[in-house]
């Protein structure tokens, strides 16, 4: 591709000038919500293996996963997990081509939104 | 490669604030990107007044009188005034648009005015397109044939020449790919929205004969499947266009001929 490099010009404003917007925010989002997941399976695998070694181990982490402080983070951690699989649920619909227009496009990503806290909260209850 | 923040040389510092107009009752605040090639300074921020009822509707009339009757320093590209020629590309109010057809009276408080996101700038609201353009030219964007040349003209039914609508509109002001932050973070490498509608646009033309080659060249990691649908494109384009659907039709098409 072209040499743009000329002299010492400047890079010009991006993330903190451009108003944000539903589209890049639910976008955004689907993937954090993906690393979140990431992060909390490790969590959980560290439980599994707290309990393989011994008692004392496991007591820790489990007394960790239990305390109210265990409850928040499994709370979002069960949001983030129904965020990320709508998202990508979201994708599916993408790219069979449906659902690209703005508008459309816009609602799914408040429905992703409402659904998730919806469907954590009846998790909570459940649970 | 993501960097969330702007190198040294690009910091924005607060700048001049230029006297009001006299006299003036109606008067608008404006918030403009500045930047000189030659006075070795970071950009800057300078504020400007306008007399709204001297000025016209859209936020390119409120540039003109600036650069007329304030600072004829004041930089920036413009042609047609009618949303046709793409010159007057610019961040508005936090959105990519065309200044000519984007009224001030959409913008709720002072008008703030910045050049297309992530680019290199040239000077003041105008940012270097070199290799915008390079990346357009690197989709072939011409009738490609092999069969020989008819007595008259390559015809196309009314049908094959309705799938064109919604893509030969378009006037490359490079307000999509700037709003991309996909774009934003691998242009070296994405050839983002602007040049895949283009190619998607030759890609279905039915007089074209080089469909095959045009998806080859696209089938890459980074040309075409940067792309991860955010759309920001199609929320921007002053014109409407949805580039964001027609590079999801190129991705079908790359599945449905492996498939």
């Amino acid at each position: 591709m072209a040499d743009v490099k000329r002299g010492n010009r400047p890079l010009s404003p991006h993330l903190t000038i451009y108003r944000p917007q539903m589209t890049s925010a639910s976008s955004i989002m689907v993937r954090i919500t993906g690393i979140a997941a990431l992060i909390l399976s490790a969590l959980v695998v560290w439980w599994l293996l707290a309990a393989a070694t011994s008692e004392s181990a496991f007591a820790f982490i489990d007394t960790l996963i239990r305390s109210w402080l265990g409850d928040l983070v499994m709370f979002g951690a069960t949001w983030a997990i129904f965020y990320h699989m709508l998202g990508r649920l979201r994708h599916v619909i993408w790219d069979l081509g449906y659902c690209l227009d703005v508008s459309v496009a816009e609602k799914l990503g408040i429905g992703m939104f409402v659904l998730a806290t919806v469907l954590t909260i009846i998790t909570a209850l459940v649970v | 490669m993501v960097q969330l923040t702007l190198p040294k040389n690009s910091r924005i510092t607060t700048g001049k604030t230029w006297p009001k107009p006299e006299g003036a009752s109606n008067v608008r605040k404006f918030k403009i990107y500045r930047w000189n090639p030659d006075d070795g300074q970071n950009p800057r921020v300078d504020t400007y007044f306008v007399d709204m009822d001297d000025c016209g509707p859209m936020v390119l009339d409120a540039l003109i009188y600036i650069k007329n009757k304030v600072d004829a320093t004041l930089t920036f590209r413009r042609s047609c005034r009618e949303g046709i020629c793409g010159s007057c590309a610019m961040n508005i109010d936090g959105i990519n648009t065309l200044a000519c057809i984007y009224g001030m009276d959409e913008i709720k408080g002072d008008v703030k005015i910045y050049p297309l996101p992530h680019m290199e700038v040239v000077k003041d609201l105008i940012p270097d397109l070199t290799h915008f353009y390079a990346q357009h030219a690197s989709i072939m964007p011409w009738l490609e044939t092999k069969t020989n040349r008819p007595a008259k003209e390559w015809k196309q039914s009314i049908e094959d020449r309705k799938k064109l609508d919604g893509l030969y509109e378009c006037v490359m002001c490079a307000s999509c790919s700037t709003s991309c932050p996909s774009y934003w973070w691998n242009s070296d490498k994405y050839l983002g929205p602007a040049a895949l509608l283009h190619a998607y646009r030759w890609i279905i033309d039915s007089r074209d004969e080089a469909t095959g080659e045009r998806l080859d060249q696209l089938e890459d990691p980074f040309k075409l499947y940067r792309c991860h649908t955010i759309m920001n494109c199609a929320k921007t384009c002053p014109k409407g266009l949805n580039p964001a659907k027609a590079i999801a039709e190129i991705k079908k098409m790359m599945i449905d001929r492996t498939v």
